[in-house]
């Protein structure tokens, strides 16, 4: 019984000191931006790496669940005879919702795990120490441009998904099921807001760009020099991120539609 | 090797105290590295040898004594200053540490991209110059997983002394390595550091071929220095201890058992408890 | 230098796709036309009784959209819901005799403000309040009054 006890408190003080030394390391990356400024072409290779290299898994993910949301959505209004509302029901769900949250699912398991697996093998192969003594902070030189890149990347990613699931619907509900290419497109623009949606769906991928680009270098670097290490601090990046998302979803959603 | 305040001396550690995870690494240990010496630390693993060079590099702070590198105490400097004097420092990892997502040229020209605003044109120059000098100018196009183990430390080696250091602090530069690329490096340490007007750390326990480029010696054990001086004093130690290191015995005063109760009764004990 | 060149170029095509995009959901997809009622003015109408009106809902001339509801309030003195219609600043010449109803699109739709302008020579200003309104006609209201009236006309069989 004692024995528990003690575990747990262990457990507890370990959650609190990884979640101080993540706000510090986050506060020392933050710090050490400016730093980047003089020298663009390392946040364009980290673009590269983590946006263009995630452009077919946004797009054709994007493509899908638009197509889905069309065929979906046109059963269950067809019911009701309004078929015409396809394209409100497609938009409004990708804007708000399904952009900003698939997409930063499917960067963590695909540019997230990445940077982790990247950032923690240069770690387990004393890039990071090298670095050091060489006189060059790792925070700045190869923390700082990734994590900025992965910012800057995901609310990119999130408005190519919502704009190729729009399309994807519209082919599924105009171009197969035969609603109207006019009142598809009228009604979505009449019933989607570009304040309270797009705004709105363009800061939620604002801020899970920055929680998983935070989460996903902060486990590369925290992980254990290992091959072992390594591995799990990746399987975690991609559960931290999903978790962090889903749960700051809600909070944004309440806050932003919630009234 | 009286501890004076002359300028000849690099590096002067003092007493230093240090625990990792409630294990005591050092305990005392003293000992001073000249200007222009190749100097062998040496010891059986698990001695502290790398601690010590992280201790010397700054990037660890022993718990009791001082580290000076040329007259700085480096616990004591901030940061900007700690990475100033590390500018003037080369350390080559065990492992080389080359950044993999970089070429060889790269790699050698990252410390000058990083520290200097030198024109294109003669980061090329130096880079081949380094590369050059440790036989490796044809490799420049390589990727680091393309080089072979005794390459990638000698590309690592030329990533060093790009900024033409002070100092070169080699951590088990040896190990792993076949006996001709072991046979290269050894020879380049040492040629290195007389072209260059260097100050070399190698931390080893490849006896024979530290002990062959060394100037001084020091073994390590116990956190503290057991022994110290040129090769010829210590063959002729008349510690037990060093002699048994120093000829790779397998038994001596370093047992070859692990402390363990008596075989018989461990065996006859069984395992409950 | 070629493979920079590579990689600056699909950086360059990543981050024009992503504004293209957001361009793409900002113009096709939602209504930029909410956005630009800055610079316009806003007027008064009271009413009995607003039913569903929401603010940001539509304020439609002749079925044309004209602006949009800015607020909607109570005056606890007059018993009255007090409704702020910004009108874009294209529409400045509603006669001051205008009246506003509420309407709702469809049977159960979105409801909105519809105005009808009147004759006079004179416009409404900024601030100025509409005289002449109509209630939202709320469901349960006409459906009880249609079986009110039905129950009374009934014997005398019309």
């Amino acid at each position: 019984m004692n024995d528990g006890l003690a575990a747990l408190g262990r457990w507890g003080l370990g959650v609190f000191q990884r979640l101080g030394r993540g706000h510090l390391f986050l506060a020392h990356v933050l710090a050490g931006l400016p730093t980047l400024l003089p020298r663009p072409g390392l946040v364009i290779a980290q673009l590269h790496a983590v946006g263009v290299l995630s452009l077919v898994i946004i797009v054709v993910s994007g493509l899908f669940v638009g197509m889905v949301l069309g065929l979906q959505g046109y059963n269950t209004l067809v019911d009701f005879g309004a078929e015409e509302s396809l394209g409100v029901v497609v938009a409004l769900s990708l804007v708000r919702e399904l952009g900003p949250v698939v997409s930063a699912l499917l960067f963590a398991g695909r540019a997230g795990s990445a940077l982790t697996a990247e950032i923690g093998l240069m770690k387990a192969t004393e890039q990071l120490a090298g670095m050091e003594m060489m006189a060059v902070d790792p925070l700045q030189r190869v923390i700082g441009p990734r994590f900025l890149a992965g910012f800057l990347a995901m609310p990119l990613l999130a408005a190519i998904f919502s704009a190729v699931g729009v399309f994807g619907g519209y082919f599924v509900g105009v171009g197969l099921l035969g609603v109207d290419d006019g009142a598809f497109w009228s009604q979505m623009q009449a019933k989607v807001d570009l304040h309270e949606d797009v705004y709105n769906g363009v800061i939620k991928s604002v801020v899970f760009g920055f929680v998983a680009a935070w989460i996903a270098v902060f486990e590369g670097y925290d992980a254990p020099p290992t091959a072992e290490g390594v591995s799990r601090a990746t399987t975690r990046t991609v559960v931290h991120t999903a978790l962090a998302v889903l749960g700051l979803d809600f909070v944004l959603t309440a806050l932003m539609f919630g009234e | 090797m009286t501890p004076g305040t002359s300028d000849d001396v690099l590096i002067r550690v003092e007493g230093v105290h240090f625990a990792r995870a409630g294990r005591p690494v050092f305990d005392g240990l003293d000992l001073t590295v000249r200007r222009g010496r190749v100097v062998a630390i040496m010891g059986p693993s698990g001695t502290g040898k790398t601690t010590l060079l992280r201790l010397i590099g700054g990037q660890l702070r022993p718990d009791r004594g001082r580290v000076m590198v040329d007259g700085q105490e480096v616990a004591r400097l901030g940061r900007g200053d700690l990475f100033r004097l590390r500018e003037r420092m080369g350390v080559l990892f065990q492992s080389g540490a080359l950044l993999t997502d970089l070429s060889v040229y790269d790699n050698v020209a990252f410390p000058l991209r990083e520290h200097t605003d030198l024109p294109e044109a003669l980061i090329r120059d130096l880079v081949l110059m380094k590369l050059e000098s440790v036989g490796l100018r044809g490799a420049r196009d390589l990727m680091p997983a393309e080089l072979s183990g005794g390459m990638a430390r000698r590309v690592a080696l030329a990533r060093a002394i790009a900024l033409d250091p002070l100092l070169v602090l080699y951590d088990e530069p040896f190990t792993g390595q076949d006996p001709i690329s072991m046979g290269v490096l050894v020879r380049l340490i040492r040629r290195l550091n007389d072209a260059m007007g260097l100050t070399s750390v190698v931390v080893s326990h490849d006896v024979e071929e530290t002990a062959a480029i060394a100037d001084d010696i020091y073994v390590i054990s116990g956190g503290k220095v057991v022994e110290q001086g040129s090769r010829d004093e210590l063959a002729a130690s008349t510690s037990p201890w060093v002699r048994q290191f120093m000829r790779g015995e397998p038994d001596g005063p370093v047992p070859f058992h692990y402390p363990a109760p008596d075989l018989a009764d461990d065996l006859l004990g069984g395992e409950g408890a | 230098m070629n493979t920079t060149r590579t990689v600056e170029i699909g950086v360059g095509l990543f981050v024009a796709a992503g504004l293209a995009a957001l361009f793409v959901l900002a113009m096709k997809v939602s209504n930029l036309s909410a956005f630009n009622t800055t610079g316009g003015y806003e007027i008064v109408a009271r009413f009995e009784n607003i039913g569903g009106l929401k603010v940001r809902a539509p304020v439609t001339a002749g079925g044309v959209r004209v602006g949009r509801v800015a607020a909607i309030g109570y005056d606890s003195e007059r018993y009255e819901a007090v409704v702020r219609l910004a009108i874009d600043p294209a529409f400045d010449r509603l006669p001051r005799d205008t009246s506003a109803s509420i309407f709702t699109a469809g049977l159960l739709g979105e409801q909105y403000v519809g105005l009808e302008p009147g004759g006079d020579e004179r416009f409404l200003k900024a601030d100025d309040e509409i005289r002449i309104t109509q209630s939202a006609l709320v469901l349960e209201q006409v459906v009880g009054q249609f079986l009110f009236s039905k129950a009374a006309e009934g014997p005398s069989e019309k």
